[in-house]
């Protein structure tokens, strides 16, 4: 019952910051320094269009009106128009998400696979050659910016050794796994330099617990006191730092994706700022600023599912 | 290990142990590697053997140690080594200048915010909320589109966005002195607010915005070197380390050197200011 109670007041909570990005987004098209009509339509302009877009934006009325149409049309799942495509921001962005998930999926996962056996063996090397080793290659995983890991993966990988592909997205799953390796991997692995740090922490922290004294009392083997009691208790910890980085990793996704060409929704965000086609930013700001929100609300959701000492405040 | 001769007396501490030395390597080797590309771009003008824009048309995309370019040439011919260096002042003007607005705002921004609380502070940090909401880059991007690609618009948008995390850190820990010995003295002697919050609590709180200031910065530097790699940065011709990389995509298979050479610069950069940020964090921590 006391379960209903937490996620029903996080949902709550969530409301406000779901009503600020839809005002967030509204404005990207309000604050264009000029006749926003005039910027977005550019070298497309006609009067037509012009007259069409005015309308349908309702710029000749009070603000909170237009806003008021923005959300009329939002619930109908109406994003606008492309101008520089030509259809409805809706269905460009409904074809480009998937790429998007399977690259944020994909390097999710392979951040986890990467960082949990290395976190541990760090935590209990502590202080020792492979703990000093795996810290120093992180921090400078860290250091390097995303896009360059990604260009030195291409190089390696795809120009001299020819094994992985440089770029595409394929047409069925084998083929994303195989296409999307080299983007997820490069995403993983800034991710893992986060991921690992905080999870190395937390199992030292678990380390020091009394109840592994118990453990270790009972004389449990070596290998159950660390699966059973010491890696449970510090996942718990990394389910909540996979979902305050998860905008990070949303954002390297942005970046990635232009290094390997893949048509996902932060190709399509750097691509429409070229074109001025600002309809298009906005649809997609709205998108990614409602995942965050949705994802966050997941995280705590997922952290009161696993902990039974979580509640509300 | 000063603590217990502070009270008796303050100005002599114990000798430094190896030990103590040995575990500040660390930071050492990163204000080490920061000083190096300070200096590097400070005397760009000086220590620079090309104009950094000067284009040697008979000489494209030389290799690196022929003739008297020392780390070759771009598509353009123009010497990589002169770019790198005067790129260095345009990355370090972002990892500093964007950062020390963002700092001083959010810090400021999250000492009102505790310090009044009820609320102000809801108010003020529902508007955190929301911008935390969208991914950083995206909402950069998002700024950029309204006023336009450029160095000045990428400041912008960054001052706009990366104040955020400051803000929520100080707030927190201006709940905690606020409640504090020092400030009801201060209350009690009548101070005003805005003296108690700048004159007592800020030196208190300062040190955990200082020492992310220095992972900001390699966010930061980040963000500007994606701008600029595509391409709604930093814009032609002037050098920068992420456009560098952008740049010389289209070669990089026969001409690795082009994009390793700022890669590297930056990966110095940030491994630097990495080192420097977790030391102070983990000597802050040990002293907590």
């Amino acid at each position: 019952m006391e379960r209903f109670g937490f996620i029903g007041g996080r949902l709550l909570q969530a409301i406000p910051v779901v009503l600020g990005v839809t005002i967030v987004s509204f404005f990207i098209l309000r604050l264009i320094p000029g006749d926003p009509v005039l910027v977005m339509l550019g070298t497309h302009y006609t009067p037509q269009r012009a007259a069409q877009l005015r309308a349908n934006l309702g710029l000749d009325k009070a603000v909170w009106e237009q806003y008021y149409l923005f959300m009329r049309h939002l619930v109908q799942g109406n994003l606008g128009d492309s101008v520089y495509y030509r259809i409805p921001v809706g269905h460009l962005v409904w074809q480009r998400l998937p790429v998007t998930l399977w690259l944020a999926a994909y390097s999710t996962v392979i951040a986890i696979v990467i960082s949990v056996p290395l976190a541990t063996l760090s935590a209990l090397r502590r202080n020792r050659v492979a703990d000093q080793a795996t810290r120093t290659i992180f921090l400078l995983a860290f250091a390097m910016p995303p896009f360059w890991i990604g260009l030195v993966l291409i190089l390696v990988f795809s120009l001299h050794w020819h094994l992985l592909p440089i770029s595409g997205y394929g047409s069925n799953v084998p083929d994303h796994l195989y296409n999307l390796f080299l983007p997820s991997l490069t995403i993983a692995l800034g991710f893992a330099a986060i991921l690992i740090r905080t999870l190395r922490n937390s199992i030292l922290n678990v380390l020091d617990a009394d109840y592994l004294d118990t453990a270790r009392a009972k004389g449990l083997s070596q290998f159950r006191i660390l699966r059973r009691h010491v890696l449970r208790n510090a996942l718990l910890s990394g389910v909540t730092v996979i979902g305050v980085n998860l905008s990070y990793l949303i954002g390297s996704t942005v970046v990635i994706e232009n290094v390997f060409a893949l048509p996902g929704l932060g190709q399509l965000l750097a691509s429409s700022i070229f074109t001025r086609d600002l309809s298009v930013v906005q649809g997609i700001t709205l998108v990614f600023g409602l995942g965050v929100v949705a994802t966050n609300l997941l995280t705590d959701v997922t952290y009161a599912a696993l902990d039974p000492r979580v509640s509300y405040d | 290990m000063t603590e217990i001769a502070a009270g008796v007396t303050p100005h002599r501490r114990a000798p430094r142990s190896w030990a103590v030395w040995r575990g500040r390597i660390p930071l050492y080797i990163g204000i080490g590697l920061i000083a190096a590309v300070v200096v590097a771009a400070l005397l760009a003008p000086v220590i620079a053997p090309f104009d950094p824009t000067a284009q040697d048309i008979l000489n494209t995309l030389a290799s690196p140690g022929t003739g008297k370019h020392l780390l070759g040439t771009d598509q353009f011919g123009r010497d990589v080594l002169s770019r790198l260096l005067y790129a260095g002042r345009i990355d370090l003007l972002i990892a500093f200048g964007a950062t020390a607005v963002t700092l001083t705002f959010g810090t400021l921004f999250g000492l009102v915010s505790g310090y009044y609380g009820g609320r102000i502070d809801a108010v003020m940090m529902r508007f955190v909320d929301l911008v935390f909401a969208f991914p950083f880059i995206v909402l950069v991007l998002a700024i950029i589109a309204i006023l336009g690609p450029g160095l000045r618009n990428m400041f912008i948008a960054i001052w706009i966005v990366s104040w955020v995390p400051y803000a929520r850190l100080v707030r927190g820990e201006v709940l905690v002195a606020k409640r504090q010995e020092y400030v009801m003295a201060a209350r009690a002697l009548d101070y005003g607010s805005p003296r108690i919050m700048v004159g007592h609590i800020l030196p208190n709180v300062i040190t955990p915005p200082l020492v992310y200031s220095m992972l900001d910065a390699v966010s930061n530097v980040g963000i500007g070197a994606a701008l600029g790699f595509l391409g709604l940065g930093v814009q032609d011709p002037t050098a920068e380390w992420g456009k560098m990389i952008a740049d010389s995509q289209s070669f990089m298979a026969t001409n690795w050197w082009l994009p390793t050479a700022p890669g590297v610069a930056i990966a110095i950069l940030g491994l630097g200011l990495s080192l420097v940020g977790d030391n102070l964090a983990d000597r802050l921590r040990a002293k907590g």
